[in-house]
């Protein structure tokens, strides 16, 4: 647990930084700090790690005060990865991961064989070993930033704006498989990030900073979308909330069975269980492939000729996946980007389970509001 | 030319007698000046590049260092000898040698000192910031980190350095030192033109000698991921590594190293899975 006790930092200009900030991060969860730029963030997470010394106030961790170690032992102890990950170029890979067990007079080897299994469990091939970070990709690096940062198992990690720098796809997957270790891992996070988005995402709890250094609320990522407490978080959470706060509601909807055409079947297989014109397409394994529209071309035109087969360009592609007890968001995500108007429905396996209608999912959603208020009510 | 060619041609110009030098003698010389300018100019201007670019403090030692280019060497030279003469007493050449290697070394300080500096001021912040924060020591992160990374820079003053003390070195023989400048001036006071190219052409030579062997020094010195030498094969292959090893199945994201393949017309991908997995 970190726990900031009135900390504040004021430099000699009289400019504050961060202002009487007391806020806890619980053991075993993520804490992100999020916040516009110049409120403050990133010199409360340096602070941590003593990178910045405060002004004022205490901070410690697990109950001791981070000033009654000196500050390399601290930092050999806290985990730290930075936005550019901040890799030594000079060092191979696996000499980066290896960094702070060296420091901490582990033996080469063993260091070595250490830094091998946590590129692994990065998600990075032990060949990259001997590679330079000059011949990785940015999200590569960071990877290799994540796994330097825990060869020493620190129970605390410190990231600031670890995903910021690299593509929104790599980002993606980076904040995935984050979450993923985080579930096998459970270190105690305290993670910097300026995007909304990011923090409701990866955070427990999300601490939402105000210029100057004040802290304008604290909440759960579900809470801080239903409930702002302030006009400066209402704004900074942003226009979207209500419809990204569906994204913590699961998704019991009932899926309702839709019916099916393999690929290569006759075209009057189709036209007898299409519904409203629109039939779904899947393969021997029933995965789904797309859907087909029995008077319409994808691309413009009549559609198929009675005596035809289904092929794979006769149907419509694009609509996103429903996982079975997903969230009410990606169910009616699935709904509202199909070209049927049904989403589709899939267990874990990618098997075909039904189809949901943007209106089954509201009115649920609507059940769900209403018993929501209905407990608030004594 | 053709008297250059024959002066160099000449055996009897390279193997010394028992009265003069020759050109290998004067060769070995004109390294040992230079190997004393250099030395000495390095002892000081090494650690101090190192501890100034690491602390970022007393930047203007630099801009005053780099004032000493601008003073004409040879007049130093008179200068200093003049000065210092004096001083010293005894026999042997210490009373040419040491205002011929101060002005010497006060030429080779700046380019040492000033490319040290900026090799160490140039390592990426967010790289400095990594290593404090994993908890180096500010020696460690001097020469574990910062040194490792401004060696390019390091090697690129000694080498300047080396060009400049080797290429002025010829002013030992206008104080009456040898080295191979003793043939620049002697070819110009007995007008034997061709002796005077020779020793031009040597001088030249034997700088490029010397710079050759320090690139050696350097390509040995400085790792690759520093240098960027990587062949483009194991570069490629790293990449292609990526994207075939690094992949679990699709929620849990792909490779990094290329975007996963997209082939728009096969229906595998017709249905993709939402992207959206917020933590709950």
């Amino acid at each position: 647990m970190i726990r900031f006790d009135a900390v504040s930092k004021a430099y000699p200009d009289g400019t504050v930084a961060v202002d009487e900030l007391s806020l806890t991060a619980p053991s075993g969860q993520i804490t992100v700090l999020v916040g516009p730029s110049g409120c403050g963030k990133t010199t409360s997470l340096r602070m941590v790690n003593r990178m910045v010394e405060p002004t004022s106030g205490t901070i410690t961790i697990d109950d001791r005060d981070v000033t009654s170690v000196s500050a390399t032992d601290l930092r050999r102890s806290i985990g730290y990865v930075i936005q550019h990950a901040g890799l030594f170029p000079h060092r191979t890979v696996v000499d980066n991961v290896a960094t702070v067990p060296m420091l901490t007079g582990t033996g080469r080897r063993e260091a070595r064989r250490r830094a091998i299994e946590l590129m692994e469990l990065v998600g990075l091939p032990a060949s990259f070993a001997d590679r330079y970070p000059a011949q990785l990709s940015g999200g590569q690096q960071q990877r290799v930033g994540v796994a330097r940062a825990l060869a020493s198992d620190p129970p605390v990690m410190l990231m600031d704006e670890p995903f910021s720098a690299v593509d929104p796809v790599v980002r993606d997957q980076l904040q995935q498989e984050f979450l993923r270790l985080q579930g096998e891992l459970g270190k105690t996070i305290l993670f910097v990030t300026h995007d909304i988005d990011e923090a409701i995402r990866l955070g427990d709890r999300v601490a939402v900073l105000a210029v100057g250094g004040r802290l304008a609320q604290v909440a759960a990522p579900a809470d801080l979308l239903a409930t702002p407490a302030d006009p400066f978080v209402a704004e900074f959470v942003g226009r979207d909330r209500g419809y990204r706060a569906l994204g913590f509601i699961s998704a019991e909807v009932a899926a309702t069975a839709e019916p099916t055409v393999t690929l290569g079947s006759p075209m009057a297989r189709a036209h007898d269980v299409a519904v409203d014109d629109w039939v779904l397409v899947v393969d021997d394994g029933g995965l789904p492939q797309g859907w087909l529209h029995l008077r319409a071309h994808p691309d413009g035109g009549p559609g198929p000729a009675p005596g035809d087969t289904v092929t794979p360009g006769l149907l419509n592609l694009g609509g996103t996946l429903s996982p079975v007890g997903g969230t009410l968001r990606e169910a009616l995500d699935a709904a509202l980007s199909s070209p049927s108007g049904r989403g589709v429905v899939v267990d874990e396996s990618g098997q075909l389970v039904g189809s949901v209608r943007a209106g089954t999912v509201l009115a649920h959603l609507h059940a769900a509001t209403a018993d929501a208020s209905a407990q608030v009510r004594p | 030319m053709n008297d250059m060619l024959l002066w160099l041609n000449d055996p009897q110009n390279w193997t010394g007698t028992r009265v003069t030098p020759g050109i290998v003698e004067q060769a070995s010389a004109h390294l040992a000046y230079t190997a004393i300018a250099l030395s000495i100019a390095g002892v000081i201007a090494f650690p101090l590049g190192l501890v100034l670019g690491h602390t970022g403090r007393a930047s203007w030692l630099v801009s005053v260092a780099n004032g000493l280019r601008a003073l004409p060497t040879v007049g130093l030279l008179i200068l200093l000898y003049v000065m210092v003469s004096p001083l010293i007493s005894g026999r042997g050449n210490a009373v040419y040698l040491v205002p011929t290697e101060i002005a010497l070394v006060l030429l080779a300080l700046p380019a040492i000192l000033a490319n040290t500096y900026a090799g160490v001021r140039n390592v990426s912040p967010d790289v400095r910031d990594a290593a404090r924060g994993m908890g180096m020591t500010g020696r460690q992160v001097l020469f574990r980190v910062e040194l490792p990374n401004a060696l390019p820079l390091v090697f690129s003053g000694l080498r300047s350095a080396a060009l400049q003390v080797i290429a002025t070195a010829t002013i030992a023989a206008y104080v009456g030192l040898g080295g191979l400048g003793r043939y620049v001036y002697d070819g110009l006071a007995s007008r034997d033109f061709g002796q005077m190219a020779g020793g031009a052409v040597l001088v030249a030579a034997l700088a490029l000698l010397v710079d050759l062997a320090l690139s050696l020094l350097q390509r040995a010195a400085v790792s690759r991921g520093v240098s960027g030498r990587f062949s483009r094969r194991t570069t490629r292959d790293s990449r292609a590594a990526a994207v075939t090893v690094v992949r679990p199945e699709p929620p849990r994201g792909g490779p990094d190293g290329g975007r996963p393949p997209r082939q728009a017309t096969t229906p595998a991908s017709a249905l993709t899975p939402s992207g959206d997995h917020p933590s709950g």
